[in-house]
Order: structure tokens, then sequence, then C-alpha cells
């Protein structure tokens, strides 16, 4: 079936284990199952989506032992044995939306969603690593996710509006 | 899409990563950040049969400042050399010139070295690379180790002189001497996209604070990284005091660029004069206050 001239290949299963949402998970994947794919088909977590699946939209950004990171730019097994967070760990064990969910529900921040889970991973650890951040690093900070509906003015508010109100729990 | 299937591996030190390679031949392409080898797999422009994984080989993990430069092992994400202090005290182009690469979710994943072999002519580091004469450390099984100088490593888009079997181990960016100044300045239809147009500088001044050397390495300006000499244009000429303009005329001259959907070939070479002038001139201008500095001494 080979058309180009490459040698065969076996496409062997390999066995990897993922922390993700804090929840020990094992899956059994081809080495080029992407890490987007992986979270959606194999773990059922369809909360991380995926837009271009080449780097640019930013809707599939998960946090890989804390940073985020495009899952649909890592294959899964490359991963094997590290930490995931995505879109469904950011709430709380009650499903409490967390600080950064709030603000984006408060100040109108989405308009269909399908950006949001991108934005979301971004921005928390974005605020993690600057609880203060000014307009331009906020807008530095989002520049790698697109939204097509809300235009982000209002995405820009809710993010000064999460590092408020993480000052407030603080 | 998704890529094609490959025969994945893992290896966990250089040597077996090298030997793994070798078996692959042409067959085998390295995964080091996949920021852009995973695009070209996904969009099936490339299908390697072997995929060699080098995430796990925490010995290419290094940034090293020493031998009057910076080290940047295989390991090193953008994000890391970006941060480093040490990096930005010894060659403040390399974090000027990250800054602009991509984003900041691409530059967790990305590797500095990568992006060099990756070489395309639009990419920034290759320029930095380039006008700091720096050099890439490539290994094979068996066969030691060979230094290539950058003017010998970009051959081509998306071309470098790695050859199959090859991994490249680290690359060196060279320090400034002392009295010396860098700059990198782009425009990109959005921040963090490949850049129109762009040059990285570097100026060097003499005793008497009149520009010694003035070099230039230009981005999308043809196949690989152009560099040009413009020492003798800016004729020795005091800092502060330099015809700009006649920098910028220069480097339109030399220049062939291509034009494509985004940038027709004049634009492109009327925006690289504008641009390779500038950085020459905030080079120029930093080596001035270099010279300033309390401290003196290279950097
Ligand atoms: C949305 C987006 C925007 C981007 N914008 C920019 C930009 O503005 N400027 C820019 O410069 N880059 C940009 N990039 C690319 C990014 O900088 C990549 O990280 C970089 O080009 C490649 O580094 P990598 O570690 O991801 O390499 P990989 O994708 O893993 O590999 C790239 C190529 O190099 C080879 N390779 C990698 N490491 C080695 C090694 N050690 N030895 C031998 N071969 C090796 C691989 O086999 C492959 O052919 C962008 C990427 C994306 C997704
Ligand atoms: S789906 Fe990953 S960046 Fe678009
Ligand atoms: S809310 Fe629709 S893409 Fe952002």
């Amino acid at each position: 079936m080979k058309t180009d001239g490459r040698p065969a290949v076996s496409e062997a299963l390999h066995e990897i284990t993922l922390t993700v949402n804090g929840v020990v998970r094992e899956a059994k994947v081809p080495g080029r199952r992407l890490l987007s794919d992986c979270l959606r088909h194999e773990l059922g977590l369809t909360g991380t989506h995926v837009g271009c699946e080449h780097g640019v939209c930013g809707c599939c950004t998960v946090l890989l032992d804390g940073d985020p990171v495009r899952s649909c730019l890592t294959f899964a097994v490359s991963v094997d044995g590290h930490e995931i967070t995505t879109v469904e760990g950011l709430s709380g064990p009650g499903g409490e939306l967390s600080p950064v969910q709030r603000a984006f529900s408060e100040c109108h921040a989405l308009q269909c969603g399908f950006c949001t889970p991108g934005f979301l991973c971004t921005v928390t650890a974005l605020l993690r690593d600057n609880p203060a951040p000014t307009e331009d690093e906020v807008v530095e900070g989002i520049s790698g996710n697109l939204c097509r509906c809300t235009g982000y003015q209002n995405i820009v508010k809710a993010v000064h509006r999460a590092a408020e109100l993480m000052g407030d729990e603080a | 899409m998704k890529p094609s299937a490959f025969d994945y591996h893992a290896p966990r030190t250089l040597g077996e990563t090298l030997e793994v390679l070798a078996g692959a031949g042409p067959h085998g392409k390295v995964l080091a950040g996949g920021q852009s080898l995973i695009p070209l797999l996904n969009m099936r422009l490339a299908a390697p049969s072997h995929l060699v994984d080098i995430n796990r080989v925490t010995s290419l993990d290094t940034i090293a400042v020493r031998d009057g430069g910076v080290r940047v092992g295989a390991l090193a994400r953008h994000a890391a050399v970006e941060r480093s202090a040490a990096v930005a005290r010894a060659q403040p182009l390399l974090g000027a010139a990250l800054r602009l690469v991509a984003h900041p979710v691409i530059r967790n994943r990305g590797t500095v070295v990568g992006s060099l072999v990756h070489a395309d002519p639009s990419a920034e580091l290759p320029a930095v690379l380039t006008v700091l004469d720096g050099s890439v450390r490539l290994a094979r099984h068996g066969g030691g180790e060979r230094d290539v100088p950058a003017g010998e490593f970009f051959t081509g888009p998306l071309e470098s002189a790695t050859e199959p079997g090859e991994l490249a181990v680290s690359a060196f960016f060279p320090a400034l001497p002392a009295r010396a100044g860098s700059a990198f300045c782009e425009v990109a239809r959005r921040h963090g996209d490949y850049a129109m147009a762009g040059a990285a500088a570097v100026v060097v001044l003499d005793e008497d604070l009149r520009i010694a050397s003035a070099r230039v390495a230009c981005v999308s300006a043809g196949p690989v990284p152009v560099l040009l000499d413009m020492s003798e244009v800016c004729a020795h000429r005091p800092a502060a005091s330099d015809d700009w303009d006649a920098v910028a005329r220069a480097v339109r001259d030399l220049i062939d660029p291509e034009g494509d959907i985004h940038a027709t070939a004049g634009y492109r070479r009327h925006l690289t004069g504008v641009l390779a002038a500038r950085a020459l001139r905030i080079a120029a201008q930093e080596a001035t206050e270099d010279r300033d500095d309390a401290t003196g001494g290279p950097r």
C-alpha cells in the first residue's frame, strides 16, 4: 500500500500514562496520535477544541506541567508520564468556576465558545506567572489565541477582571 | 489532517539518539519542539517513516554562557532562552529576536536549535546566527562532531547542512565585543507571525566612536538569511551622524527578494531597506551607550 517508496511502518501501539486534571489515566496510542485527539477520543475529554491543527488558532491549548502548549502540535506519546490540565480541570472540586472562568462569564468574553477552552488555559497560566498584567502584557499573552466572535475587547476586560478576582481571593 | 504512520523512537541518551538516527538514515526525522515539524506532518507535507523524539534526552537541555558566547543545547526551548538573565547579559540580540518568534505558547515548546535546522528564511533565529557569525554543532553515530559556521549552515529555503543521520546537538551565539550594539527590527502582518521583512544588525565602533563595522542579516529577503556588510556605506562616520537613508538605499540595491501574496517584491525591497537602516541606527546608538557604560569591557 506504500506509494512513495517509504519503508513499511508498523503503527505499533504505545502504552502511556498521563495525569490529566489530577487523575492518572492510561491509554494505548499509535505514535502519531496528537495529544488533542488522545484527550478527546481516548480519554473522552472533549472540552479541548480542535480548530486548525497547525498551531495557529490556539483552541487546543492545554497546560503541560503547568505551561500552556498546543495539544495539536504535541504527540501524546511524547508527554507520557507528564501532567496535563484541560479546561475540565480548571474549576474547583465541586464544579465551582475558577476566577478566570467567572470573569469570562461576567464580562461576556465568549459568544459561540469554541475558542474559550484555549483562552481559559492560556489566561490561567498568564495570571499565575503575572498576577497584575498591564494592557500590553494581556494583549501579548493572548496574541496566540484567535476568536472569530467577540472582537477581543471583552476577553481583554475579562483577563483584567480575573486578575482582580484572584487578588481579592488571595 | 492527521500525520501518516511512523515508527516512534524515544531515546534517552545522546548515544542512543545517534544510533537510532544512523539506522533510520534518510527515512528518519528528529522531533524536537514539534512546532514546525508537526504542522508539516499534520498537513502531510512530510511523512518520515521514523520519528526520533529527543524530548527525553535531558542532557541536551542546556544553556551555557561561556567561551565568549552562549551555547544553546538542542532541547533548550525558546521560552527558557528568552527568560535567561545570563543570556540577556551575554548576547541581548537573542532575547530581542526570540520575543518576535511566534507566540508565547509556541515558544514554550519550540527549540532554538530546531528553528535553526528548520532553516525558514523568514525565521528570526537563522538571521541572528548569521549576523553574529555563530555556528551549529552536528554529531553523528561513530563520526564525532563538526561545527558548521552560520554562513555554510543555511543552504536553501528549509534546507540546512544537517545531513541524514546527523543530530544538531547545540548552537553557539558569540557575544559582542566592546563598543558594540545590536538590534532586531521586523514588520509582520500580525504580531507573532513570520515577518514580511526584517533585519538583525550588529554595529561595532572604534575608539573615536566612529562606525568600524556594520553588519545586517535580512529575513524574508532570499532563500537563506541575507548577510550584508554595510561598513563601507556607513563610511566610518560617527554613530550619531550617519546617513541612514543612504544605508537604506544601499540595502535596497543589494537584495533581490521575491513577492508573494503578502507583499510584492518591490514593497519587500523597500521595507527591508527601511528596517535594516533602522536596526543599524538602533544598534549604533546602543554601541555608543555601551561605550558610556561604567562597566565597559566586553559583554
Ligand atoms: C503558529 C506558529 C507561528 C510561528 N511563528 C514563527 C515565527 O514568527 N518565527 C519563527 O522563527 N518561527 C515561528 N514558528 C516556528 C517555531 O519557532 C518552531 O518552534 C521552530 O521553527 C522549530 O523548532 P522546534 O523545536 O519546534 O522544531 P521541530 O518542529 O521539532 O523540528 C523542525 C525541523 O528541524 C529538525 N530538527 C529539530 N531539531 C533538530 C536537531 N536537534 N537535530 C537535527 N534536526 C532537528 C526536525 O527534524 C524538523 O525537520 C511558528 C510556529 C507556529 C506553530
Ligand atoms: S487546533 Fe491547535 S492551534 Fe488550532
Ligand atoms: S467566542 Fe466564538 S470563537 Fe471566540
